[in-house]
């Protein structure tokens, strides 16, 4: 259980707003690194935390895209493919991230290492082509250095 | 920009340590108001020096800070950090590289407007340089400058950061609040404006990153000082991102109406083997394309405006003779679709509705018939929609097809036998991640 296992975490995000309501999305932040994505336990939980309906927390977690509402690669590598990063690029890049993994954009590997993910502008367009290994900015992107990033991790 | 304004970390290596920071007049600001300054000086020389709101809106910062009522507590200082337009990196900049000078305009702005709590929403993306703002914060505290009675003047401030998670939506004031509430990031109906009940319903100033970036050196050096640079109805320096097509894309920090988009697209390396520009977003995809004729215009509120498009967040995506125009404008297009909340029906049915036309078209099966569609789908959304998110998502589709329709005819013609193949990659890709509940 998150108030017993994160039980520092919890008090101090509880105590940084005048309502528990306010907590939901850090707590869910919390919830995401202890259990990888917001599983309905995980929900219940922080439904618990923040005296709100599950449902209610659920659909928090369906209405923002960083929360996972199903089970992912241990790394999530989340690649810009918007117009300023496909101006420099990104789609070619997007097409060899998926070549390398095996995969499609929205899938994760066999093994469960990786989840590649498609993302809308993420604020660094000077930069492209960028992703984000975990929400870990990777800038200036080659297939290059990519290959290397996914076999330093394997 | 020989001496910098906001991007100082480009002059001082390391000025977002607090020591170097503040042997460079870091926090004068702040101890000069606590110590000799009401604050209702504080607000008089913003209001005097014409900062005007970065995130977009470009909307007088000091006479937003007059909005709020002086008898009603507790006041919040909101910091919209949530810098999610395409082409926007600036915020991102300022909070990793100089996170002391937000911080210490945060601190003038609580000042100013006797609040004592403010929260920093960054984007959920930011959780990186979130960790240098916050140790920044950290340092702040430490050195007695937030807190309880700061520099013994019995004003006390905390400042807190939330991280939001993926909406572009929440960038809208309004949905930032919702989102710092707990809630769904969707706008809220105004009056009441956050001016008078705005977080928690208690009277709130939001500002953007960049805005109270500006602050410490108003307060400091005074409002003639900062006129010295820009026009008259446009002060101060702006940051510019600049992005697409040029070879040294990044922040570029430039007084207002000093330079031209041609000039600033110089100042960026130019474009990719000299090609000719073809269009320029001057705020990422919510301005208004402006066609090759416009390079001339000068970088401020007022000339952005006459020449047909905005100058919002200053976020130059640069478009050059390479691009085709369609597929730009589906990114775009895309983008909103993804981005729409879904509160209000002329946004959330239209930017589906003209993603389905666009893909018919890129896809190789439309016609021209298709091209008006789009135009009915923009018109069906423009000044209908509940926020500004969806009237934004009209400028992609109308302004292309308004300058470039010729584009438009020529891809039409050449593809009506479904023949776009270098496209369907990146269409299958989108809807597959469509289906698999990724919302696209």
């Amino acid at each position: 259980m998150l108030k017993e296992k994160r039980a520092d975490d919890v008090q101090a995000i509880l105590a940084k707003y005048p309502t528990k309501r306010s907590a939901v999305m850090p707590l869910l932040y919390v919830a995401q690194q202890e259990y990888g994505y917001c599983d309905d336990n995980a929900i219940r939980e922080v439904a618990e935390l923040t005296e709100l309906d599950p449902t209610e927390v659920k659909s928090v977690v369906g209405f923002y895209t960083m929360f996972f509402e199903e089970k992912t690669g241990k790394y999530v590598i989340e690649v810009c493919d918007d117009l300023p990063c496909a101006l420099r690029g990104a789609d070619e890049f997007v097409r060899h991230c998926e070549h390398k993994l095996g995969i499609r954009a929205g899938e994760t590997t066999a093994d469960g290492k990786f989840t590649l993910r498609t993302v809308m502008c993420i604020a660094a367009c000077d930069r492209a082509p960028v992703a984000q290994v975990n929400t870990e900015y990777k800038y200036s992107l080659t297939p290059e250095s990519f290959d290397k990033m996914v076999d330093d991790l394997k | 920009m020989e001496k910098h304004v906001l991007l100082r970390d480009l002059d001082i290596p390391n000025i977002r340590e607090i020591d170097i920071y503040q042997a460079n007049e870091g926090y004068a600001a702040w101890r000069k108001a606590l110590t000799g300054m009401k604050p209702e000086e504080v607000m008089g020389v913003v209001k005097d020096s014409g900062l005007r709101g970065r995130g977009g809106a470009g909307f007088p910062a000091g006479v937003k800070w007059g909005f709020l009522p002086k008898d009603v507590f507790p006041k919040y200082v909101v910091v919209n950090g949530d810098e999610s337009e395409a082409g926007t990196f600036k915020d991102h900049q300022l909070i990793a590289k100089n996170p002391h000078q937000v911080i210490e305009g945060v601190a003038l702005c609580a000042y100013a407007v006797q609040a004592s709590t403010a929260y920093i929403y960054l984007r959920g993306e930011f959780a990186e340089p979130a960790k240098v703002l916050q140790a920044a914060i950290d340092e702040a505290y430490a050195a007695g400058l937030l807190g309880n009675n700061v520099l013994n003047s019995g004003f006390n401030l905390d400042i807190r950061i939330h991280l939001g998670a993926g909406a572009y939506i929440c960038g809208e004031e309004t949905a930032l609040l919702e989102s710092l509430e707990g809630k769904l990031g969707q706008p809220r109906l105004r009056p009441p404006f956050p001016a008078v009940q705005g977080l928690y319903a208690k009277p709130t100033v939001i500002n953007n990153v960049e805005t109270l970036a500006n602050v410490p050196p108003i307060v400091l050096n005074g409002a003639q000082w900062y006129r010295q640079f820009g026009t008259e109805k446009s002060p101060g320096t702006k940051i510019f991102c600049v992005s697409g097509c040029v070879n040294k894309p990044g922040n570029y920090e430039l007084p207002l109406g000093q330079n031209t988009i041609r000039e600033l697209i110089e100042m960026a390396g130019g474009t990719p083997e000299g090609r000719a520009v073809k269009g320029i977003l001057p705020a990422g995809s919510s301005a208004p394309i402006l066609p090759a004729s416009a390079l001339d215009t000068k970088l401020d509120y007022e000339s952005l405006a006459a020449a047909g498009s905005i100058l919002g967040s200053a976020s130059f995506v640069i478009l050059d003779e390479s691009v085709d125009i369609v597929w730009a404008a589906r990114k775009m297009v895309r983008f909103f679709k993804h981005e729409s909340c879904g509160k209000c029906t002329p946004c959330r049915e239209g930017t589906f509705w003209a993603l389905r036309v666009y893909d018919k078209i890129v896809s190789g099966q439309g016609t021209q018939a298709d091209i008006d569609a789009l135009v009915d789908v923009a018109n069906g959304m423009a000044n209908k929609c509940f926020c500004l998110l969806g009237e934004f998502a009209t400028s992609p589709i109308l302004s292309t097809i308004k300058h470039f329709r010729a584009d438009y005819e020529q891809f039409v013609r050449e593809h009506q036998n479904g023949t776009a193949d270098e496209y369907r990659d990146e269409l299958l890709r989108d809807h597959a991640i469509q289906v698999s509940g990724q919302h696209v």
